[in-house]
C-alpha cells in the first residue's frame, strides 16, 4: 500500500525539481564510491556484486560496481545510453559469456554463491535468473512452446498435466492467460508487441527464476501495453526479485523500490528510488533526474 | 535564392522532368529487353528440344503372323519343356515370319534386306511373350514386333523418303515393302513403355533411358552423404568455433573449392578412390561420393547463410532460458536455418544431377546395358547417357537424345519446384 502511494506520488512529474535542488550531501568526487545511502538497509540482499569491472576487448566498460540487490523489490538501472546498464544486467545471468571479446572481473554473488566460479554451472544460473529484452523475442513456435521450452529443457514438469499447469499459472502471472487461453497452439510471433513482451516475460517465469533481469522491457511498446507490464511488475515483485533497465525516469519512479544511476560506466549512486529522485547525493544524478544531459 | 516561379527556372525543371522520365523509360525498357530475349532463348532451346524428341516417347511396330511351330523352335522332342523354350531358335520362327509377310519368292540378297525392316530385338521379344504364355507353342499368332530403327525413323518422317535411293538407308525395295505393309494396316504407333525402363543398347530402337536413371537416382543417394556433413560444418563454423584466423582460412577456402572445375573433383576420385582405396570403375557409389565433395562448398554456403539470417534474438532468448549452445543450436537456430539447407541441397544436387565432367574421370562413361542394381554395380548416369547418345552417329540417337534432354530437364524442375515450395512453405519472416 505504502508503495502504491509512492508510485501515484511519483507520476505525475516523477521528479520534484524543488527537492532535488537542494541535495543533502555534496557532490562528491568521481573516484569515490557512494555506497548504499540509505542507512536503514541491513537486510541481507539477493544478489550482490563487488568491484565488479568488465572489459570489451581493450575497451573498460564497467568500472568496479558494487550493488546489492534486496530480495522481492524491483531495482531500477538508469542512466544515459551506453553508460553500462545492460552490461551489468547481463553479468548478473552471465549472458556477457557468448560475448567472444567480453571480460569480467571481480564478484557477483547470488545468495551467497559466487556466480563467476568455475564450480556454477551456466545453465543452473540461468534457470534462477530470468530475463526479458529489450525487444519482444518470442520463439517462431507456438504460444504453448514457448512457455513450455524452459520447463522442458530442465526437466521440471512431471507430464502433460503439469506441463499444461506451469503454461496456465505462467501465463496468468503474466496476465496473458485470458487473451491467449483459446489460441495456446497459434505462433507466439502472431501476437501483437505488448502481448509477445508479457509472453517473454511468461516464459521467464515459467521455470520459477529467483530474480528477473529486464533490459529496457517497454520501450518497443504503446503506452497502453507499458502500463500492463509495469502493473505486471508490481504483482510480479511480490515473488521474484526484479531488476530492470529504464529510459524512462517516469517508469523507474513508478515501478521501483530501489534505483542505481549509472554514467560512463561507474555507478554514481543507488538508493531508495524516492531519495534519488528527490534527494540526489552527486551533482550528476540530479543533472540527468532533472533531463540537463543524457 | 531559387526563384521557384519563373519560366526560366520551370523550363528548366521540365526539361530535367522530362529527361527523368525517358531514363526511367529506358533503364524499363532494358530489363524487359533482357527478359525478352532470355526467354526467347528459352523457347527456342525447348522447342528445338522437344521437336526432335519426343518421337521418341513413340515405337514403331509391325504385325506379323508367326507360326510358332514346335520343330522350327527346337522344342518338340524335348523333354524338359521350360528349359528348351528358353533357348529354343527363335531367330529363325522371326525370320520366317518376316518372309512370310514379303509376297513371291525372296532372294538371299533380298531376305537379308528384309530382316532389316525388323528389330535386331525381335526374337527377344518372341521369346518373352512366349515364356510368359507356353500355351502359345504350336499356334499362329499375331505379333507385334519393334520396327528396326530405319524403318522407324521413316515410319516417322524424321528421314526423308522422297530423295535418291542412294542417299537412304531404306532402299527402293524395302521401302514398296513397307507401302504395303502400311496398306495392309501392319504398321503401328505404340507409346514407347520400353524406353523408360530397358538400358542402352546398340540398336537405337532398343535402347532406353532405364538404366541411366537407375544409375543417376542412385548416385544422387549416395550424393545425400554431404548433407549431414555439409550441415554440420556449418553449424560449427557458424556457430561454435572460434573467430580467428585459422576458421578465416577455412572460409575463404570453402568459397574457393565452391568454384572449382568439376573435373578437379574427378580426377580427384579417381587418385583417391579409385587409385588409392580400389573401389569400384565406373559405380554410383564412388560418382555419388564425388559429386558430394564437388556440392560439400554450395550445402556448407547454403547452410551458413540461413544460420546467420536467424536473428540473434532467437538465440539469446534460448541462452537465457537456460539451454546449453547445443541445445539452442537443436531446438531454435537450425530447425529456422533448414528451409534455406534443404534449398540450397536441392540446387546442388540438381547442380549434381546435371554434372558430366567428374563421372567421366571415374569411369562413369562405359556401354552398359544393364540396369544397375546396387550402388556397386557399373552403371551410366543420364547426363553421360546425353552425352553417349549425343556421339552415336545413328539417326535414330538423335531423338533419344533429345528424349533424354527431355528427361532430365524434368527432373531437374521438378527438383527446383520442390526447392521453392520449401522456401515458400517453411520460411519464416521476422
Ligand atoms: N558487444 C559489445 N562489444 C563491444 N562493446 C560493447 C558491446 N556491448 C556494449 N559495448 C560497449 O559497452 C558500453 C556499455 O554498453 P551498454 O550496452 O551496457 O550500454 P547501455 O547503458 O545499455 O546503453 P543503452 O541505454 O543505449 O542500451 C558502450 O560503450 C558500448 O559501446
Ligand atoms: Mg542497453
Amino acid at each position: 500500500m505504502e508503495n502504491q502511494d509512492k508510485v501515484k506520488q511519483m507520476n505525475g512529474s516523477g521528479v520534484k525539481p524543488g527537492l532535488a535542488a537542494e541535495p543533502t550531501m555534496r557532490a562528491q568526487g568521481k573516484s569515490e564510491k557512494v555506497r548504499d545511502v540509505a542507512p536503514a538497509d541491513h537486510r541481507t540482499p539477493k544478489a550482490k556484486s563487488r568491484g565488479v569491472n568488465v572489459y570489451y576487448g581493450a575497451k573498460q566498460a564497467l568500472f568496479s560496481i558494487d550493488l546489492d540487490i534486496f530480495e522481492n523489490e524491483v531495482t531500477a538501472l538508469i542512466g544515459p545510453s551506453g553508460c553500462g546498464k545492460s552490461t551489468f544486467l547481463r553479468c548478473l545471468n552471465r549472458m556477457n559469456d557468448v560475448i567472444d571479446i567480453c571480460r569480467v572481473e571481480g564478484k557477483i554473488e547470488i545468495d551467497g554463491d559466487d556466480i563467476y566460479s568455475s564450480g556454477l554451472d551456466v545453465v543452473q544460473l540461468r534457470e534462477r535468473v530470468g530475463m526479458v529484452f529489450q525487444k519482444p523475442n518470442p520463439f517462431p513456435k507456438s504460444i504453448y512452446d514457448n512457455i513450455a521450452y524452459g520447463p522442458r529443457i530442465h526437466g521440471l514438469a512431471e507430464g502433460k498435466a503439469d506441463m499444461d499447469e506451469i503454461v496456465e499459472t505462467s501465463l496468468t502471472k503474466a496476465g496473458l492467460w485470458n487473451e491467449v487461453k483459446e489460441r495456446l497452439h497459434d505462433p507466439g510471433t502472431g501476437l501483437s508487441g505488448g502481448q509477445q513482451q508479457r509472453l517473454c516475460i511468461a516464459r521467464a517465469i515459467s521455470v520459477s527464476p529467483e530474480v528477473i533481469l529486464m533490459d529496457e522491457p517497454c520501450s518497443a511498446l504503446d503506452p497502453i501495453a507499458t502500463a500492463h507490464i509495469e502493473d505486471l511488475m508490481f504483482e510480479l515483485k511480490e515473488n521474484y526479485t526484479i531488476v530492470i533497465v529504464t529510459h524512462s525516469m517516469q517508469q523507474a519512479a513508478r515501478v521501483s523500490q530501489r534505483t542505481g544511476f549509472f554514467h560512463l560506466g561507474e555507478l554514481v549512486e543507488v538508493g531508495k528510488t524516492e531519495q534519488i529522485f528527490q534527494n540526489p547525493v552527486d551533482q550528476r544524478t540530479q543533472d540527468y533526474i532533472t533531463g540537463r544531459f543524457g | 535564392m531559387i526563384d521557384r516561379r519563373s519560366e526560366e527556372y520551370k523550363k528548366r525543371s521540365g526539361d530535367r522532368m522530362a529527361r527523368r522520365y525517358r531514363a526511367d523509360r529506358r533503364f524499363r525498357l532494358y530489363g524487359q529487353a533482357a527478359l525478352v530475349f532470355g526467354a526467347l532463348a528459352l523457347c527456342i532451346l525447348m522447342v528445338s528440344i522437344f521437336s526432335s524428341g519426343y518421337t521418341a516417347f513413340f515405337r514403331t511396330q509391325v504385325a506379323l503372323d508367326v507360326e510358332l511351330d514346335p520343330d522350327v523352335l527346337g522344342v518338340a522332342a524335348a523333354e524338359q519343356e521350360h528349359l528348351s523354350l528358353e533357348q529354343a531358335d527363335y531367330y529363325t520362327v522371326v525370320n520366317r515370319a518376316i518372309y512370310n509377310a514379303i509376297p513371291g519368292e525372296l532372294e538371299r540378297s533380298d531376305r537379308k534386306l528384309a530382316k532389316g525392316l525388323i528389330s535386331n530385338g525381335a526374337s527377344v521379344e518372341l521369346r518373352e511373350m512366349v515364356l510368359e504364355n507356353p500355351a502359345l507353342v504350336g499356334r499362329t499368332v499375331k505379333v507385334n514386333f519393334t520396327a528396326s530403327s530405319d524403318l522407324d525413323q521413316l515410319h516417322k518422317g524424321n528421314v526423308p523418303r522422297d530423295v535418291e535411293e542412294g542417299l537412304r538407308r531404306i532402299n527402293d525395295k524395302q521401302l514398296a515393302w513397307y507401302d504395303r505393309w502400311v496398306q495392309e494396316g501392319r504398321v503401328s504407333s505404340t507409346f514407347n513403355w520400353n524406353f523408360f525402363t530397358s538400358g542402352d543398347s546398340r540398336n537405337p530402337e532398343m535402347a532406353g533411358i532405364g538404366g541411366a536413371i537407375t544409375g543417376s537416382i542412385f548416385t544422387l543417394l549416395c550424393f545425400v552423404l554431404s548433407f549431414p556433413v555439409g550441415v554440420a560444418a556449418a553449424v560449427y563454423l557458424e556457430e561454435f568455433a572460434p573467430k580467428n584466423k585459422w576458421t578465416d582460412m577455412i572460409e575463404v577456402n570453402i568459397n574457393n573449392l565452391a568454384a572449382v572445375p568439376s573435373i578437379i573433383f574427378g580426377l580427384l576420385g579417381l587418385a583417391i578412390l579409385l587409385n588409392v582405396f580400389n573401389m569400384p570403375r565406373g559405380t554410383p557409389v564412388v560418382g555419388g561420393m564425388v559429386l558430394a565433395l564437388m556440392t560439400l562448398p554450395t550445402i556448407i554456403i547454403a547452410c551458413r547463410a540461413s544460420l546467420k539470417a536467424v536473428p540473434p534474438s532467437i538465440r539469446q532468448g534460448a541462452l537465457a532460458m537456460g539451454a546449453s549452445p547445443m541445445q539452442v543450436t537443436l531446438h531454435h537456430v537450425l530447425p529456422l536455418a533448414l528451409p534455406g539447407t534443404l534449398t540450397g541441397t536441392i540446387i546442388g544436387l540438381s547442380q549434381a544431377l546435371g554434372e558430366t565432367a567428374p563421372l567421366l574421370m571415374i569411369g562413369m562413361v562405359a556401354f552398359i546395358v544393364d540396369i544397375p542394381g546396387g550402388v556397386t554395380d557399373p552403371s551410366a548416369v543420364l547426363p553421360v547417357q546425353i552425352y553417349l547418345w549425343a556421339e552415336s552417329a545413328e539417326r535414330g540417337f538423335v531423338e533419344k537424345t533429345s528424349a533424354a534432354i527431355m528427361i532430365i530437364l524434368a527432373f531437374l524442375v521438378t527438383m527446383n519446384l520442390f526447392a521453392i515450395y520449401l522456401r515458400q512453405r517453411f520460411e519464416r519472416r521476422w
